[in-house]
């Protein structure tokens, strides 16, 4: 696994407090790890801040799943 | 008029989570007053306080991590942390955790507090002005709101009945238990989860509350006798934070499941000073007619009356409340005994009210009025007993509570023993 992926999945293992073994390149934030609609935000802002890019608001919207961030930031960053 | 009764208890406190652990050092007349460590207070006057004791939940000490998941605790400002908490021992104390839709229709929720998450909005403007709005988290408001308790207790509880917080600075936690009793008894609910929270000891709260000449400043060398209600040596009082939380509920019902009954709420009264943001009427009108009323909603005499907790911050205002209060017992107030349990925990702000109810309760229960410490050298001689430094076992079946705030509000709440 890539560092970038790493790294997303720590955030999102600490943000949403799930197992790591559940987040699986196609787990859907909402629907899968148990996140609101405010922890989607949340995890968003965390991107920005662990890999220093802006997240614009209609980007955002697009990364549901854990392998949805992971290309974007690769892509971004 | 449907009767109202108390069938749960819950508290955090400066001397301990719980509310057997907090009464039991109470009566043993311990301080929860220390110096300062949730923050770097070298740059404020008053550098002492009465924090609760975080810890692993071992020795009375606040486990955080039982109360919540440390991923939503993240989420919220403490105030809403030590109100969560408090609402849950008070539940499984009131053993009411219902899992009918009708019985969850029928329980509401009336938590507030004085100040909300001050410390959580202190640290979002300095994050907004170091960093920009960009990096605001989506929890702040949600995790700062006061009636976020409320919201929290109902949607973990499933509680669907009436959502509602107080706001009345350290009126509160009173007003919450006095409003919720009033919803029971007109019938918009059966059972209430209602009192106050508060967590304000961070440096804008310090900060603002020396700037009103409000708190102690001489005692850093011994915070433990800061807080000295009636004595000529108190010179303002010292904070406090935490919890308190009671489960009210109409008496048949509470009999007919068979709940353990602690007391009944027997008169709740309101009033304001209409005279100054920060100080109280002079002559102490504003609590007079407070407890005048409470007294006539429970169709009590003033003689009837066995303990007061008295609001008594350890601040100037201290004398006005007792010439307030033996100006309505006349000479009644022989036989009273009256005390200021802020002397051990300190001034709680919105959980005040209800912390202090929750202590009338024990003493009901116990038949033991608790001690005002620290009262050495009076600055009056009243006619009542103020309960110097020892808690005073007597006989107790009518207490009374009294709560008043800035902005000059005013709440006093009568509870007695339940007798059919």
């Amino acid at each position: 696994m890539s560092d970038v992926a790493d790294r997303v999945k720590k955030i999102v293992v600490e943000h949403l407090g799930v197992e790591e073994d559940k987040v699986t390149e196609s787990a859907s934030f909402i629907d899968d790890l148990g996140a609101d609609s405010l922890d989607t935000v949340e995890l968003v802002m965390a991107f920005e801040e662990e890999f220093g890019i802006e997240i614009p608001d209609d980007a955002a919207e697009t990364i549901q799943t854990f392998g949805d961030a992971v290309k974007f930031i690769t892509e971004a960053s | 008029m449907r009767r109202v009764v108390v069938t749960g208890l819950g508290m955090v406190s400066p001397l301990a989570s719980g509310v057997e652990e907090t009464w039991k050092r109470i009566l043993d007349g311990q301080s929860g007053a220390g110096p300062i460590t949730k923050f770097d207070a070298s740059n404020v006057t008053t550098k002492y306080a009465c924090e609760v004791p975080f810890g692993d939940g071992t020795e009375g000490t606040f486990n955080p991590d039982d109360w919540m998941a440390p991923k939503e605790r993240r989420k919220v400002d403490d105030f809403i942390l030590f109100g969560v908490a408090a609402s849950d021992m008070a539940l499984a104390d009131a053993g009411w955790t219902p899992e009918a839709e009708e019985d969850r229709l029928r329980t509401g929720v009336m938590i507030g507090s004085g100040i909300g998450g001050l410390s959580s909005i202190a640290d979002t403007a300095v994050l907004v002005k170091e960093r920009g709005p960009r990096r605001v988290s989506p929890f702040f408001i949600p995790g700062s709101l006061i009636n976020l308790i409320s919201g929290q207790v109902s949607i973990k509880y499933g509680f669907k009945g009436p959502n509602h917080s107080v706001v009345t600075a350290c009126s509160t936690g009173a007003h919450a238990i006095g409003d919720a009793t009033r919803l029971i008894q007109l019938g918009d609910a059966d059972v209430m989860v209602a009192g106050g929270a508060e967590a304000a000891i961070c440096e804008v709260g310090i900060a603002g509350f020396n700037a009103c000449k409000a708190l102690s400043t001489k005692r850093e060398d011994d915070p433990k006798g800061a807080s000295r209600p009636y004595d000529n040596d108190r010179d303002g009082f010292v904070m406090g934070e935490g919890a308190g939380i009671v489960v009210l509920e109409e008496y048949e019902h509470a009999k007919a499941r068979g709940a353990k009954i602690y007391a009944e709420v027997l008169g709740y009264g309101l009033s304001g000073d209409a005279y100054h943001i920060t100080a109280p009427a002079e002559d102490g009108d504003g609590g007079f007619r407070a407890m005048q009323a409470a007294l006539a909603r429970a169709e009590l005499e003033p003689s009837a009356v066995d303990y007061i907790n008295a609001h008594g911050t350890s601040t100037m205002a201290d004398t006005i409340e007792l010439g307030a209060v033996e100006r309505l017992l006349g000479d009644a107030a022989d036989k009273v005994t009256m005390s200021s349990t802020k002397s051990s925990i300190g001034h709680l702000l919105g959980a005040a009210g209800s912390v202090e109810a929750i202590f009338c309760v024990l003493a009901l229960r116990d038949q033991i009025a608790p001690p005002t410490l620290n009262l050495d050298n009076p600055a009056v001689e009243p006619r009542l007993s103020l309960a110097a430094n020892k808690a005073e076992p007597r006989e107790i079946n009518v207490t009374l509570s009294n709560s008043f705030g800035f902005g000059g509000t005013n709440a006093c709440l009568v509870m007695g023993k339940v007798t059919d």
